[in-house]
């Protein structure tokens, strides 16, 4: 991307609320199932069916609207949006038009330059489509209705964003924040968080904004940086040679990496918005906005400060550990037991991390307790492993959900401290490479390492390196 | 007599004293169908239980109210084939009640019109003069009730069709207050106007289906949470100081003379009563039906939608993409009248519109709430024709539309407000045909207009005076 421009970027993000039924009616919201199972006369738009509010759907959208800062409407309502698409059986949404819900919020990113404030327009109410399956019996598409009326919150961002790394960011947050208060699984892979990405480019300097595109249903971070970067340099490219953008929603191919304009819904995209007259206005009261408010966990600022203050940690490692619910509470967990927060810590921002990018791994994903992690610390503080040992047993603890104790056990991993089998091993490498003994001797220092590390691999690297160390020294001096 | 002549209230006490059985009941009007069925043309499909309970009592359905496992066709051939998965909360009460369908009611076409014309299978007869409509959309319930077919109905009202086929054919039609009646399985039209409400051949007997049909249903948000009422309880209480408004806009242009002397005549009855009537203002009466049809036909645009060819009902045989199944389907599934008033709400809900014709007819919505409000801290009830006219020459008003829509003009603005309103027959006119009044009640409260209903309807003795000759005149 050429320097003399800067990229303008807004999020919709769309979660999958994680209540047990759907938003109008009382089937299940669960992922999978036989195609159409999930369903009853209301999600199925059969004629004459009604739709009920399901209340845990406003909780948890109240939730979310106060854990991003955001005002909530004591009175707002449910609009039908109209458009014809077989995913959609009533041929209309309902979601929210003129009255979200929540509006006006902020959250904060980390940027290279610092914490950067990112605007939150609104957060409202939908919910979600069905699902086109490519038939197996010849041409056509099968209609799966299972997630049709999955409850949805979509959360408007400001167009604040100024860099795919800054969107990144701010998609990060925003998961990490629904994680904290437990109001969606946002996993990604089966859709529950997937984001409209919306991208203009402008000169630097220029304060008005250029003409957006909008790429739609993106549900991977690596897709959603591949294409910002694809769209503003295909939009620069279009601007340098004198054309014009046009304003269109645009499909992202992630085999070859470019956006495709997409065929419209409907011809002309007019969605002929008006109130749902099957629901009655949505009206709450200060009582219960505050009731929710208390009701929440402690986000993420909060603990950072904690982790500084209290554990002496760096501000670089608390916001990594904050990050995500599930490393904070794996944190959380692992130093409760252990009381080494430096060491967990450096536990999880190095060789944790390593292990969940080599896997392509989410910290969700981890499939060992906090307990096991607080463990682990100890048999190493303990000396009963060494932490070269202790890698090999972390590395088994993600294969196999089993104990570090268990591990060790079963893989004989325990650290020879030993004395006299020490001694053995120590005697039996020096008299196998005199050489070294005499360039020690002649003041090559190295040669100690070389005879340490030969010690290591003899006994498959068990025995205790620091013994090792000072045995070998007290026998060269000699 | 023969048992189909009875009302409800009198099977009810002969089944009590066990002087008839539920079977005869049944038989009867089976024989009766069997009888009348061929010139009237009520019924779009008949359903013959295979076990009389004791007790049980029969009823006819308007064909938009799902019956588990039983056709519901909106009298369209974009249903003539769905079979409800479910049933309707209205059915399910009914049934608690032993009180089982022997067959679904014709329409117009998802109940748009005021004729039964715009049926999609056949044109029902008025049973008093056989070359005339019986009213609409609920025109096969009223026409089956008046010919005896049934012992009583349900039907729907959105701007009228409960109140003016029930006019038109000489019977009693309730369109209970907006949430009174739960939705739950009537087939939307314009969710925010439709209800449900009973088709009888007296007061009594509207008062004791109301007693079974309404009350609070978790599946409807708009129903309303209120304790269950008894509307059977005051019907015999005089009207003596009752004060009755009689809306002078209600009483001019557009109102056939013979329907206004009617009215006129009930006034001078309640007078002879006690009650108070007096003649008032109703101030944008004017603007109701354009109201009433911006909002219906909006609603109906988007409840319309989901009749799309793809999940169930009509799908056209040729098409080559997605676009085309879609038109095709929906070009070839729905009559003229439904496809005018889709595209009449599709146009005023657009954006460049909304604001011209949606929004500003919400805030005559408003006006027309308020407007009945004033009038209500002044009278306890208002009395207005049920329509222009009594029932007109079938095929006359079919091609003209907006002559079809003026046959609403007294019922529209009720719907608008959400209000109850009760039609009874209070006289013939010179061709012989029946002249309904229609008298409107605050919201909730059905009890005084029945009890006005009821108390009117005793000294009128319609039913005894007058009754329906099955003849093309």
């Amino acid at each position: 991307m050429t320097t003399d421009y800067e990229m303008v970027i807004g999020l919709e993000v769309h979660s999958e609320l994680s209540t047990k039924t759907k938003i109008f009616c009382s089937c299940p919201t669960e992922f999978g199932g036989e195609p159409n199972t999930h369903c009853c006369p209301v999600c199925m738009a059969m004629p004459g069916a009604l739709p009920v509010l399901n209340e845990k759907v406003i909780e948890y959208a109240v939730k979310a609207g106060l854990a991003m800062n955001c005002e909530i409407a004591e009175n707002s309502k449910n609009d039908r949006k109209n458009y014809f698409y077989p995913d959609l059986p009533k041929s209309y949404q309902i979601s929210q038009f003129d009255m979200p819900l929540c509006k006006k919020g902020k959250v904060e990113i980390q940027t290279e330059q610092g914490k950067k404030t990112i605007g939150i327009t609104r957060i409202h109410i939908e919910e979600d489509a069905g699902k086109l399956n490519h038939s197996e019996f010849g041409g056509g598409s099968l209609v799966d209705l299972n997630r049709a009326g999955v409850p949805l919150i979509e959360i408007v961002s400001e167009p604040d964003m100024r860099s795919s790394k800054e969107a990144e960011e701010y998609l990060k947050k925003v998961k990490s924040i629904l994680e904290y208060i437990e109001v969606s699984d946002c996993k990604m892979q089966e859709g529950s968080l997937r984001a409209d990405v919306n991208v203009s480019v402008r000169k630097k300097g220029e304060t008005k904004f250029g003409t957006r595109t909008e790429m739609k249903n993106m549900n991977s971070f690596r897709s959603i940086v591949r294409a910002i970067e694809y769209e503003a340099n295909r939009q620069i490219e279009i601007l340098e040679e004198g054309g014009k953008i046009e304003q269109e929603t645009l499909r992202w191919d992630d085999v070859s990496g470019k956006t495709f304009s997409m065929r419209d819904k409907e011809d002309a995209q007019d969605y002929r918005y008006f109130p749902e007259p099957d629901l009655v206005p949505i009206h709450l009261s200060k009582e219960y906005i505050q009731q929710i408010k208390e009701s929440l966990p402690e986000m993420p600022e909060s603990r950072k400060e904690r982790y500084i203050k209290d554990f002496g940690l760096p501000e670089y490692d608390s916001n990594i550990l904050t990050s995500s619910k599930y490393l904070s509470i794996l944190f959380e967990g692992a130093e409760k037991i252990c009381k080494n927060a430096k060491a967990v810590s450096n536990w999880i921002m190095s060789d944790i991390t390593r292990i969940l990018n080599e896997k392509e791994l989410e910290p969700e994903n981890i499939p060992f307790k906090a307990e096991d992690l607080g463990n682990l610390v100890i048999l190493i503080d303990k000396g009963t492993i060494s932490s070269k040992i202790a890698k090999q047993v972390l590395e088994e603890m993600f294969e196999n959900p089993k104990t570090p104790e268990e591990i060790i056990k079963e893989k004989g991993l325990i650290q020879i401290s030993d004395e006299g089998q020490i001694k053995q091993v120590v005697e039996k490498i020096l008299q196998a490479n005199p050489q070294s003994i005499a360039d020690y001797k002649a003041g090559r220092d190295r040669a100690l390492g070389f005879l340490v590390g030969q010690a290591m691999k003899e006994t498959k690297g068990k025995a205790n390196p620091q013994m090792l160390n000072k045995m070998f020294l007290e026998k060269l001096k000699k | 007599m023969e048992i189909y002549e009875l009302t409800v209230q009198e099977l009810k006490e002969k089944l009590d004293k066990k002087e008839i059985t539920s079977k005869e009941i049944f038989e009867s009007y089976q024989a009766r169908i069997q009888e009348k069925e061929k010139d009237i043309k009520a019924f779009v499909s008949l359903n013959d239980p295979k076990e009389i309970k004791e007790n049980s009592i029969p009823i006819g359905i308007k064909d938009n109210i799902n019956i588990r496992g039983t056709k519901t066709t909106c009298s369209s051939k974009m249903l003539e084939n769905f079979v409800s998965p479910y049933s309707a909360t209205v059915i399910e009460k009914l049934e608690n009640e032993n009180i089982i369908s022997i067959g679904k009611l014709n329409m117009d076409e998802f109940a748009m019109g005021a004729s039964t014309e715009y049926s999609y299978f056949q044109k029902t007869r008025n049973p008093w003069n056989l070359n005339r409509v019986p009213g609409g959309s609920s025109g096969g319930s009223a026409a089956a009730v008046a010919s005896n077919m049934v012992p009583w109905a349900l039907g729907s009202d959105t701007g009228g069709s409960i109140r003016q086929p029930a006019s038109f054919c000489g019977i009693v039609g309730l369109k209970p207050t907006y949430g009174l009646v739960s939705r739950y399985g009537l087939v939307a039209f314009a969710s925010s106007l439709d209800q449900i409400g009973p088709i009888t051949k007296d007061v009594r007997d509207c008062a004791m289906l109301l007693n079974i049909i309404s009350g609070h249903d978790e599946k409807d948000s708009t129903s309303a949470e209120k304790g269950k009422k008894d509307y059977m309880k005051n019907l015999e209480k005089d009207v003596k100081g009752l004060k009755i408004g009689l809306p002078k806009q209600y009483m001019g242009e557009g109102i056939h003379q013979e329907v206004k002397e009617k009215i006129l005549e009930v006034a001078k009855k309640y007078e002879e009563m006690g009650a108070i009537v007096e003649e008032c203002e109703f101030n944008c009466s004017e603007y109701a039906l354009a109201t009433y049809y911006i909002i219906a036909c909006a609603e109906a645009s988007s409840n319309l939608g989901r009749f799309d060819g793809i999940r169930y009902g009509y799908r056209a045989k040729e098409f080559s993409n997605l676009k085309e199944l879609y038109k095709n389907s929906r070009s070839e599934g729905f009559g003229a009248e439904v496809k005018r008033r889709i595209i009449l709400g599709t146009y005023v809900l657009s954006s460049g519109y909304y604001d011209a014709y949606y929004k500003k007819a919400l805030q005559v919505r408003t006006l027309v709430k308020k407007e009945f409000e004033r009038l209500f801290t002044t009278y306890d009830i208002l009395l207005t024709p049920t329509a222009p006219s009594t029932a007109f020459e079938i095929g006359t008003k079919s091609n003209n539309p907006l002559e079809m829509y003026l046959a609403d003009l007294c019922t529209v603005s009720i719907n608008i407000a959400g209000l109850p309103a009760i039609s009874v027959p209070c006289g013939i006119d010179s061709k012989g045909l029946p002249v309904g009044m229609q008298l409107i009640g605050k919201a909730f409260d059905e009890e005084t207009i029945l009890n006005a209903a009821y108390q009117y309807e005793k000294i009128e003795k319609f039913r005894e005076k007058f009754r329906p000759e099955f003849k093309e005149k």
